[in-house]
């Protein structure tokens, strides 16, 4: 392997030329090939069946937080396309590269394999299912008819997905980072990665992490504002409870990541010397700022999923929530807590036995509110009587593999066990046990439970115990020999071994992830049956699982508007009171309502920062300046446009209604 | 001999060592739980023991969700039901307050289990019931991650070596751990647990072996292309073999000055091992000093200056000496001129380097049984706060590790 040189520059095209182009790589030649074909067959449908202009007016442009839900559904899913495909290289490499066989990926590839699985899968698959899920359920939890600032929310999705396009655009032009997803300094400096990696990496995440923060605050801004009159704090259901956490912690900890990123590309573009080896920059800092933020990160990911398994637990055993109030101080412990604890990754960079400790007990703390949390579930599902749906499926699955993963989590927050098991696979497999078991299984068991709302028809219940019963052997399978693994002293980030006693654990490590890409297969077979089969699985009530929360309350899919009638809140399970005393739904006395405009500002001004992000990446500075004027003109162009808001005639919200009476006549006779 | 009071740990690491085969099918190469070096051992038993008192808590947990989850599904109408039950004081106590002892016990364990396994603590025993003697000099062995390899100084030998480690047995060791370009970690999973190399910055471990083989040692923090290979043999001899690996080094006749060393800072990958019969006594504190190369300031020189207050203005003409890498890093810098000065470093540790920190001693071996950790009047402070103090009250201010 040469050692990396800088590529040349030319003032129109920065660094970007023809050798940026990976060519020499036929695996990246054929998912090119893959791409484009599926792109074009995409982009000749659309335009055959004309559909460019219902998708920018219908999706593009909304601002209905329900719209905007489903595209991070959308974003999210795809993603996770890709960051399993790097996944099952991943394993594929390990499983090879034994007794002498270099495996089938040069490092140059791997190590981007591994650093581009990582940053996409945390923050352009888990992020954009939780954003997504709050979006949705939020606003139709607490009676409102969107969020706070509906064209923000439009331009935080965007913005998400920009960074994603960059991310994306990587595995094309140019390459991805070899860093490991968080990109240590001074691997990550200019100095040991001149290339365009690291600037793909550090842009990406600057243009999402835009999207992130105000997508936060714009959630924030609702729970705290919209909720409907009597939902006082401690009558909002559980998941928007877990959301408004996750969402002060993105607030909180998000700033701190753009900071620290800001800094590395000081260091990169600037010849500043925070964390270089030059002028007595310190990489320390790097680790602990990027912690700072990293540990709060996880809550972020599995407090909204917190939320869900609540709501599923009460409604699929048919109980009220055990224990509401602890449930909630609970979650607000571990919001507090969270911030108490990044050191604990990285108890090997030397700190004194006293910060260690500290560091290492505060983590175990944690513990305590969460494993409340699961005898809560625990203590609801006492007597009660079960549904074994999907939903409550993936909720027990979870309740027993998040144990387990909190228990390795546990024994990773004492210091000197951790400095025989840090890096490790036993690591890997600790974080994908809470993350899989936690946020993925979460987020399946909230796409099968809020599917029906969202669409009005309920998921074939056949292709997802497939999925399932693939995915939960299938990631036993895949992350138990890690452990195993991690106790016989291996580290992360291999790409060959020596040890042919390892051989066994990788392959069945490899046929785990086998048999979890058969559930991934299952899933989107799932949906395209459903899809295909909705007549059938039609839901005409709108309360398909006899729900306890107001989103049930409407019909599915929900009106534009959501809610005729603000509903007036008395109790916790607002629904469940509603239909316990037979409150009649109003069907007369409506009046106009007052809804916000589509806007096309924000997918233009996330298009624009797209093509700045590239052109920084690439040094292409005339365009980066030109793309930045942009983006101020536009902004401001944007501040003139006055077409913000409409009335929904009366008219048409009675007709709307009437339907819904219709509908719902129907469904009860 | 392990002939001292029964603890816990080692009767959990005895059981789990029995169990372990049956459960994993005939596996015994769990060399973290079952591994050649007293610390390493004491580190393997606190994982353990850390599982046993969690599965206290874990088990039934697993055993209730699975249980409940058969007992009141929908089918099963005898199962008692009642639908608004969502309050129970005492259970409320009981769920918060037993995850909360579990915690006390451990976090414990972890405050005493740290302190003693502090890496950075000269080693109080190399086996249970075998202390240190206080007239006994542990070995030293300076090690330098490189791109991608691995540099090991002896200075008590005069030797040097590249990939391969050795040291006798029940004889303590003292590394001296710094790195040349990225952060690596340095990992002999058989002997302690790891401890991170960073470039400009020494970071400190205390281990011994107490059985012989042949093991492996490896950098465990991705550090780029050639990370995979990074790994070095790590012998554990007997004194006569040790005198003998010893003597071969030296039969070797080669020296690593630092001309050799520039060379060989280059990257590789791969690289074989590789014995020098004498090294530079002064190439380690210039490795960590960032000033092996001609011209360049010594780190500590220019933080003394610092601490002097600075040289104003004068430091703008003199950055030329205080870049250390930037495109220089990786072999792909300009060869290094060795008409310029080449830098001395003087007794580093009068100037307080990053990794020193004073203070340091072995903990008293009647802290094994959990006797009163932070005392007044105590052989040692055993908290860094202590150790912080004390360094307050000497003349020349210690930036420590940590704390930059």
């Amino acid at each position: 392997m040469a050692p990396q040189s800088a590529p040349p520059y030319s003032p129109i095209f920065g660094r970007l030329s023809l050798d940026a182009l990976p060519l020499h790589e036929p695996i990246l030649v054929a998912t090119f090939c893959a791409v484009a074909i599926g792109g074009i067959a995409v982009v000749a449908l659309l335009t055959k069946f004309r559909l460019w202009g219902y998708l920018w007016n219908e999706w593009f442009t909304t601002v209905d937080h329900k719209k905007i839900g489903i595209m991070y559904m959308i974003l999210g899913l795809i993603m996770f396309l890709r960051g399993f495909a790097d996944a099952i290289m991943m394993r594929l490499q390990q499983a090879l590269a034994f007794n002498g066989s270099e495996g089938y990926l040069p490092a140059h590839h791997y190590d981007q394999v591994f650093t581009a699985h990582g940053v996409i899968m945390i923050f352009f698959v888990a992020m954009p299912f939780i954003t997504g899920f709050m979006n949705y359920i939020v606003p139709l939890q607490i009676g409102a008819r969107d969020v706070s600032f509906p064209f923000l929310n439009n331009f935080s999705f965007w913005m998400t997905t920009s960074g994603a396009i960059l991310v994306m655009a990587s595995l094309f032009i140019g390459e991805f980072a070899q860093t490991g997803w968080l990109a240590y300094p001074p691997l990550s400096g200019i100095a040991y990665s001149p290339n365009v990696g690291v600037d793909y990496y550090i842009w990406s995440l600057q243009i999402a992490g835009v999207g992130t923060t105000l997508s936060g605050i714009n959630l924030i801004c609702t729970i705290l504002k919209m909720r409907a009159p009597g939902m006082g704090l401690m009558k909002m259901p559980v998941f928007t409870w877990t959301s408004l956490c996750a969402n002060i912690l993105i607030v909180a900890s998000f700033p701190v990541l753009t900071a620290v990123l800001v800094l590395l590309g000081l260091d990169r573009y600037a010849h500043t010397d925070f964390f270089t080896n030059d002028f007595g920059g310190n990489a320390m800092m790097y680790v602990n700022l990027i912690w700072i933020w990293g540990h709060p990160e996880v809550y972020i990911l599995i407090l909204p999923l917190f939320g869900v398994f609540s709501e599923i637990t009460a409604t699929f055993s048919g109980k009220r929530l055990f224990g509401y109030t602890s449930m909630v101080y609970a979650t607000v412990c571990i919001t507090i807590l969270s911030y108490l604890v990044w050191l604990h990754h990285f108890f090997t960079m030397g700190s004194g036995a006293s910060v260690n400790s500290f560091f290492g007990i505060t983590t175990m703390v944690i513990s305590i509110p969460t494993g409340a949390k699961l005898f809560n579930w625990l203590f609801t599902m006492y007597r009660g009587r079960i549904r074994f749906d999907l939903p409550m499926m993936w909720t027990v699955a979870f309740m027993v593999t998040f144990t387990i993963g909190g228990m390795t989590g546990v024994m990773l927050a004492v210091p000197p066990a951790d400095f025989v098991l840090h890096n490790s696979l036993f690591l890997i497999a600790h974080f994908h046990n809470v993350i899989i078991g936690g946020v993925l299984f979460g987020s399946f068991a909230a796409i099968n439970y809020w599917w029906p709302k969202a669409f009005g028809f309920k998921l074939n219940e056949f292709w997802g115990k497939v999925s399932f019963w693939c995915w939960l052997p299938g990631f036993y399978l895949a992350f138990m020999p890690l452990y195993v693994l991690g106790l016989m002293g291996v580290t992360r980030r291999m790409r060959v071994f020596d040890d042919p006693s390892l051989h066994i654990w990788f392959i069945i490590a490899g046929l785990g992830a086998v048999v979890i890409a058969a559930g991934i297969g299952a899933m989107l077979i799932q949906f395209a049956v459903s899809i295909w089969k909705r007549e059938e699985l039609k839901d005409e009530t709108g309360d398909p699982w006899n729900g306890r929360t107001l989103e049930w309350a409407t019909s599915s899919p929900p009106p534009d508007y959501n809610f005729a009638f603000t509903p007036k809140i008395h109790s916790l399970d607002a629904w469940y009171e509603i239909k316990h005393r037979h409150v009649a739904r109003p069907t007369e006395g409506f009046r106009p309502i007052h809804m916000p405009s589509n806007t096309g500002a924000g997918i233009i001004l996330a298009g624009i920062s797209l093509v700045m992000g590239f052109a920084l990446v690439w040094h292409i500075w005339w365009l980066a300046i030109g793309g930045f004027a942009a983006l101020i003109v536009t902004a401001i162009a944007h501040t003139f446009n006055y077409k913000r808001d409409y009335h929904i005639p009366v008219e048409e919200v009675e007709a709307t209604e009437a339907e819904r009476t219709q509908q719902l006549a129907a469904a009860g006779a | 001999m392990r002939q001292y009071l029964l603890s816990l740990p080692r009767l959990s690491g005895l059981s789990l060592a029995a169990i372990a085969p049956v459960l994993l099918g005939g596996c015994s190469d769990l060399v973290v739980l079952d591994p050649a070096g007293d610390v390493a051992q004491q580190q393997g038993d606190l994982v353990i023991i850390s599982t046993l008192l969690m599965l206290i808590i874990i088990i039934p947990v697993i055993a209730l969700t699975l249980f409940f989850a058969w007992k009141y599904r929908a089918d099963n109408k005898e199962a008692r039901y009642e639908p608004d039950w969502d309050h129970s004081t005492q259970l409320e106590l009981v769920i918060w307050a037993a995850p909360l002892l579990i915690i006390i016990c451990l976090g414990a364990l972890t405050w005493v289990g740290t302190h003693l396994l502090d890496p950075y603590r000269p080693l109080a025993r190399t086996e249970p019931g075998v202390a240190v003697s206080q007239d006994e000099k542990p070995l030293e062995v300076q090690v330098v991650a490189l791109d991608w390899k691995w540099l090991f100084i002896y200075p008590e030998q005069g030797i040097a070596t590249v990939n391969e480690f050795a040291a006798p047995m029940d004889r303590p060791v003292s590394f001296r751990i710094t790195g040349a370009s990225v952060m690596n970690s340095f990992y002999i999973p058989a002997m302690a647990g790891q401890i991170y190399s960073m470039p400009g910055m020494e970071t400190k471990l205390n281990a011994v072996f107490n059985k012989p083989g042949d093991f492996v040692g490896f950098s465990a923090n991705y550090s780029g292309h050639g990370f995979s290979d990074m790994r070095f043999a790590a012998k554990s001899l007997t004194d006569d073999e040790f005198t003998n690996w010893v003597a071969k080094a030296k039969a070797s006749g080669e020296t690593l000055d630092r001309k050799t060393y520039l060379e060989l800072e280059k990257p590789s990958e791969k690289e074989p091992v590789h014995l020098y019969a004498s090294a530079d006594p002064e190439l380690f504190d210039a490795i960590v000093n960032m000033c092996v190369e001609p011209g360049k300031m010594c780190m500590h020189q220019q933080m003394a200056i610092d601490d002097r207050g600075g040289m104003g203005l004068a430091g703008l003409q003199k950055t030329d000496d205080l870049v250390y890498d930037k495109t220089a890093a990786r072999g792909t810098g300009a060869p290094a001129d060795w008409s310029k000065p080449i830098s001395v470093c003087l007794a580093p540790e009068k100037a307080n380097m990053p990794g020193a920190r004073p203070g340091d001693a072995p903990v008293a071996l009647d802290r094994l049984n959990g006797l009163g950790l932070p005392r007044k009047t105590g052989i040692a402070p055993s908290s860094s706060s202590d150790a912080l103090l004390s360094a307050a009250a000497e003349t020349v201010s210690a930036p420590t590790r940590s704390n930059p």
